[in-house]
């Protein structure tokens, strides 16, 4: 299985956006090797700005650069996107429905040794919430790409998440993306599993052990977490009737509650949530923590017999 | 705490500079440049000019540091380590999962650590409200708070010289480790913030220059914050990232990057 960071992804998207559209800016706050911003650096320095450690800065002079017609693509780790740079992205970017795109590096546990402070597991907490905002979790470096090449085409604020860690790719370059369209990747008629970023691929392998047990698991790729694909959430409810959300992110705010909000609002099924329970990381090597903290396909297999437990017969 | 003569601190600098290439080394990552840089500045703090008591971590009336560049914690554990809050043996753990040394400082795990850190640009706040609360306690303990240079990029490290002053905190001792690196490069390229004594100094802040490998020169610059009234002080000090390892010396890369095998051994050798 080719393995590939989906940090990746965004650095090449980014040289295809440099040699395609004059507009495209790309800042960075010190952290442009780790974000790949620095492949863009590279090839077009004059439309690239190191703002320095100065997110917040950052954020807001994109914001700028937007007003300007320009289509700044803003880059640092995503507990410094989303959390310190919160303010300007709700008041400057959202409110004023601002071209700006966000770039939340190194997202998850998966950060590993780092610690707790540099593993972030809000941003789909803190963007979803706010209005005007597009939010995406592509799940593999291809994707990745496809999702940073949409953004450009996508009016208005976008933040994409992508992690550090070479991770597996599991989708093709054939297949379809659009922006806010889920994608199935296996069917099934038992339980639905609905997974965003890397994390998808434990998905994969719980419905292969799934299915062994005479399990019929569908798995949906959630890329989108907003605008949310809600046609089909509830689809899936109609057929299968039953959720498993996996997501490197608190259980809290996150996917889970997401898919649950339509659910309630729609069709009522029951829900059982794989993510990060209430608690920040620690230091560890990022299969340590991924264990440790409960996602890995073996977390999503005991939530996927519970769920169906509890299923309407 | 009993002092010890500024030609005893030299050789404990060198142990410092051992331990974080080998707990680096251990842990596989983590930040070695940062650390290195550092170490005159906080042996001398901790070893001479701090009044703190190891056996007592949270004793009231001890002075409190606040490590800004949360990065470095490899120095602090080292200093921490050699003044005797826990065993040496532990530095190796760093990283590790289940450790008390946290990639970047969580003071919940371990004794001694007076703040949590890791996200650049909130420390001097921080240590300005503890300025604030001892003084309204009627405590004399100092805050002593180190930045890296490229971290005085953060606004709200403005902010914070500004309340500094504002307050007239002269109970708090900021120290910037000048050495001008950052991650993507020279300060100077990435943002520049010179002239920086004439910036501190604008905002009305006591300012002290120095070399911040010379221990004489840091520990007479700690006697000297101490004893200005009125006003807080900032120690600027001109440092070398990943001093004292030559391969590592004024390299932006060694910033966040564990030393292998063999890099460790030449290390090593060069730090006897
Ligand atoms: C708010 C925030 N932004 C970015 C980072 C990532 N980061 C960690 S260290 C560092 C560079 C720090 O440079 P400097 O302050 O000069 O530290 P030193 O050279 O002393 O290591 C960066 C950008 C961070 N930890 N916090
Ligand atoms: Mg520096």
């Amino acid at each position: 299985m080719l393995m590939k960071p989906t940090r990746d992804g965004y650095g090449e998207a980014l040289l295809i956006l440099g040699k395609e559209n004059p507009d495209v800016l790309v800042l960075d706050a010190d952290l442009a090797k780790s974000t790949r911003a620095d492949w863009f650096w590279k090839e077009y320095p004059e439309r690239f700005f190191d703002m320095g450690i100065s997110e917040q800065d950052m954020l807001a002079t994109a914001a700028g650069m937007a007003l300007g017609g320009k289509i700044p693509f803003a880059s640092t780790y995503g507990v410094f996107v989303a959390g310190r740079a919160w303010d300007q992205i709700r008041t400057t970017i959202c409110y004023a429905n601002l071209n700006v795109k966000m770039g939340g590096a190194h997202g998850g546990i998966s950060v590993g040794p780092d610690g707790g402070t540099h593993q972030s597991l809000e941003e789909i907490a803190l963007m979803r919430v706010l209005p005007n905002m597009t939010l995406i979790l592509p799940c593999d470096a291809i994707e990745t790409r496809k999702a940073t090449l949409a953004a450009a085409e996508t009016n208005g604020p976008v933040y994409l998440r992508f992690a550090r860690e070479a991770t597996p790719v599991v989708t093709t370059e054939d297949a379809p993306f659009e922006v806010g369209k889920a994608i199935t990747m296996r069917q099934g008629s038992d339980l639905t599993i609905i997974a965003a970023g890397p994390v998808l691929y434990e998905a994969l392998l719980a419905t292969e052990a799934l299915s062994q047990k005479g399990i019929s698991a569908r798995v949906v790729n959630m890329h989108t977490i907003k605008p949310l694909d809600e046609a089909t959430i509830i689809a899936a409810a109609e057929q299968t009737g039953a959720f498993v959300t996996v997501e490197e992110h608190q259980v809290y705010c996150g996917l889970g509650g997401a898919v649950a909000e339509c659910l309630g609002k729609h069709f009522p099924a029951p829900v059982e949530m794989v993510g990060i329970m209430d608690t920040f990381g620690e230091s560890g090597t990022p299969e340590e923590l991924a264990v440790k903290y409960g996602l890995t396909s073996k977390e999503i297999i005991a939530a996927a017999e519970k769920v169906l437990r509890r299923k309407r017969k | 705490m009993t002092h010890i003569p500024t030609k005893l601190l030299a050789p404990i600098c060198k142990t410092v500079r051992r331990d974080i290439v080998e707990m680096t080394h251990a842990a596989g990552s983590g930040h070695p440049g940062g650390s290195l840089s550092a170490v005159e500045l906080m042996v001398a703090l901790y070893f001479d000019t701090l009044r703190h008591n190891p056996e007592d971590p949270k004793w009231d009336d001890r002075d409190r540091f606040i490590l800004s560049k949360g990065h470095a914690c490899p120095v602090l554990y080292s200093v921490l380590a050699r003044t005797g809050y826990f065993s040496p043996d532990e530095l190796v753990t760093l990283r590790k999962l289940g450790s008390r040394l946290q990639g970047h400082p969580d003071m919940l795990s371990l004794p001694g650590l007076d703040s949590s850190s890791g996200s650049l640009g909130q420390g001097l706040s921080v240590a300005n409200g503890l300025a604030i609360a001892g003084r309204l306690n009627k405590k004399d303990y100092r805050v002593y708070c180190l930045l890296g240079d490229g971290e005085l990029q953060e606004g709200q490290v403005w902010e914070a010289i500004m309340s500094a002053a504002h307050y007239k905190l002269d109970n708090v001792c900021a120290m910037v480790d000048y050495n001008n690196l950052q991650i993507d490069g020279c300060c100077e390229d990435v943002m520049g913030i010179a002239p920086l004594a004439d910036k501190w100094r604008a905002f009305n802040w006591h300012v002290i220059e120095i070399d911040g490998h010379d221990l004489s020169q840091v520990s007479a610059a700690y006697a000297e914050a101490a004893t200005t009234t009125g006003k807080p002080s900032v120690i600027i000090a001109r440092t070398v990232k990943g001093k004292g390892v030559s391969f590592m010396e004024n390299v932006a890369g060694w910033h966040g990057t564990a030393p292998n095998k063999v890099q460790l051994a030449a290390a090593l050798a060069e730090l006897q």
